[in-house]
């Protein structure tokens, strides 16, 4: 994390760290990980902090939270650069890079009403194959409709 | 080439040209009589389950496993348990424990890739909402094939609704699979190919033009592949009233064409290609639909690993 990153939000003791989000896309970060603010956790968020990487990034800083796999895994539709950092007494024990997988399932839902995978009674889970990493675009396995970026946070962040 | 022996049949997609040229090698066997096939599924049970209207596919079918010597069964989505409110997935089961092989369609799209994964059986897609038609490609490429050779130097025009035809759709990849190097889109851009098809288009060399006035390249084509504007797809019922009637093959139309082009047309037709077509050189279609019969048969002698000579 640059200097002017920690200046702006201080360490934390116990928590999450998940840096090198898209500038502007921390409050989806949060909306995804279901964190209202009401939840307890002390929350801290930079937004378009300088990048060397990335140019502008997000930083967002949960304490007492320590984000389960597949948290990371939701994460990785919606900030594919993340990496998140698990903090215990102001140590990283563990550092870990999403990774947006070739196939994505049981995660998103079909937007197209006529798909067999939007149908209530039927015992078939949603899958989606990663046709684009960037910018974002998976395509339906059942009906073969595709679905962007937007769509994707819109339907992960509601 | 993979073996055809309990292949499901989802997709054209998921053919290659050696493999599709096999069973057109077949066909023309059944075609020319060249081997038996009064027997060769003598004891085997073909299911078909149309959860949708259909002559052609259905009653083709039916016709060539009954001429391969298999029993029908034939499931009546109005008078079976799914009236009564049985899941897609729980029919598609027993008529898995019944049959040897299960032909269906559906309304809705990806039903056929569900009824695969759940059924042992092979599962042969009759359509599939505005997704899928396979078997209808593979004869529509076969009558290609059978009038004009190569597809490779053809140029091929796609004609009427082509976001919501599953038809069109099918014939547009099967088309791609042989090689052909230029397609002409010609429809309403409100009945232009959906995104995600024009992206696996893409995969193939294929030149993709679009136009909406057939007129200004009638005269360019070798193949003209007409489809219906499918009214029951439509979402808004004030959009198929504005596309409606858009385009009529007529001889007026035709007489701007070369005298080798072929007009094609899965069936079944409402108005787009006037019956004064019907008796012309141009007419491809009844032809392509009476390769519907032993193509399937084909299809079911290599799905049923009867027909082995490789």
């Amino acid at each position: 994390m640059s200097e002017i990153s920690e200046m702006k939000v201080s360490k934390i003791k116990d928590g999450t760290v998940i840096d090198h989000v898209p500038a502007g896309r921390a409050l989806d970060v949060l909306r995804l990980l279901n964190l209202t603010g009401k939840e307890g956790f002390i929350i801290s968020l930079v937004m378009n902090v300088p990048s060397k990487k990335f140019g502008k990034k997000d930083i967002v800083k949960v304490e007492g939270l320590e984000l389960e796999s597949n948290q990371v895994n939701k994460l990785a539709l919606i900030a594919p650069t993340a990496t998140i950092n698990i903090v215990r007494n102001y140590d990283v024990i563990e550092k870990k890079r999403v990774n947006l997988p070739d196939r994505i399932i049981g995660i998103l839902s079909c937007q197209n009403p006529n798909c067999i995978t939007r149908k209530e009674r039927e015992p078939v889970i949603a899958s989606f194959i990663v046709i684009s990493k960037k910018p974002l675009v998976v395509q339906c396995e059942y009906c073969g409709r595709l679905m962007n970026e937007d769509n994707v946070i819109k339907q992960l962040v509601r | 080439m993979r073996c055809w022996t309990k292949r499901d049949v989802i997709s054209v997609l998921d053919f290659k040209k050696d493999e599709l040229e096999y069973l057109f090698s077949l066909t023309d066997k059944i075609i020319e009589e060249k081997i038996d096939v009064k027997k060769p599924l003598d004891g085997k049970i073909v299911a078909t389950a149309f959860f949708e209207p259909s002559t052609r596919t259905r009653l083709s079918f039916e016709t060539a496993a009954h001429r391969l010597g298999a029993s029908v069964i034939t499931l009546e989505p109005s008078i079976s348990s799914l009236a009564k409110g049985e899941s897609f997935a729980d029919t598609m089961r027993m008529l898995d424990s019944y049959a040897d092989v299960i032909v269906m369609r559906s309304p809705l799209e990806g039903a056929a890739k569900l009824a695969a994964e759940i059924c042992e059986h092979p599962v042969i897609n009759g359509g599939d909402g505005t997704q899928h038609h396979p078997t209808q490609a593979m004869i529509d490429i076969y009558t290609i094939k059978k009038i004009k050779g190569d597809l490779r130097d053809l140029t091929i025009g796609v004609l009427g609704d082509l976001k919501y035809g599953r038809a069109a759709t099918s014939f547009m990849y099967g088309v791609s699979i042989f090689g052909v190097e230029k397609l002409w889109l010609i429809s309403p851009k409100e009945l232009m190919p959906r995104d995600d098809v024009l992206f696996t288009l893409k995969r193939f060399n294929v030149e993709l033009h679009h136009t909406e006035n057939i007129n200004d390249i009638i005269g360019e084509l070798d193949v003209l592949y007409v489809t219906r504007i499918q009214k029951e797809r439509f979402p808004d019922p004030a959009e198929y009233e504005r596309v409606r009637g858009t385009y009529q093959v007529d001889l007026k139309l035709l007489s701007k064409a070369k005298n080798s082009l072929i007009v094609m047309h899965p069936l079944p037709r409402v108005d787009e290609i006037s019956y004064e077509v019907d008796t012309t050189n141009y007419a491809a279609y009844f032809k392509e639909a009476s390769y519907g019969v032993p193509l399937r048969m084909a299809l079911l002698m290599l799905i049923m690993g009867v027909y082995k000579d490789v």
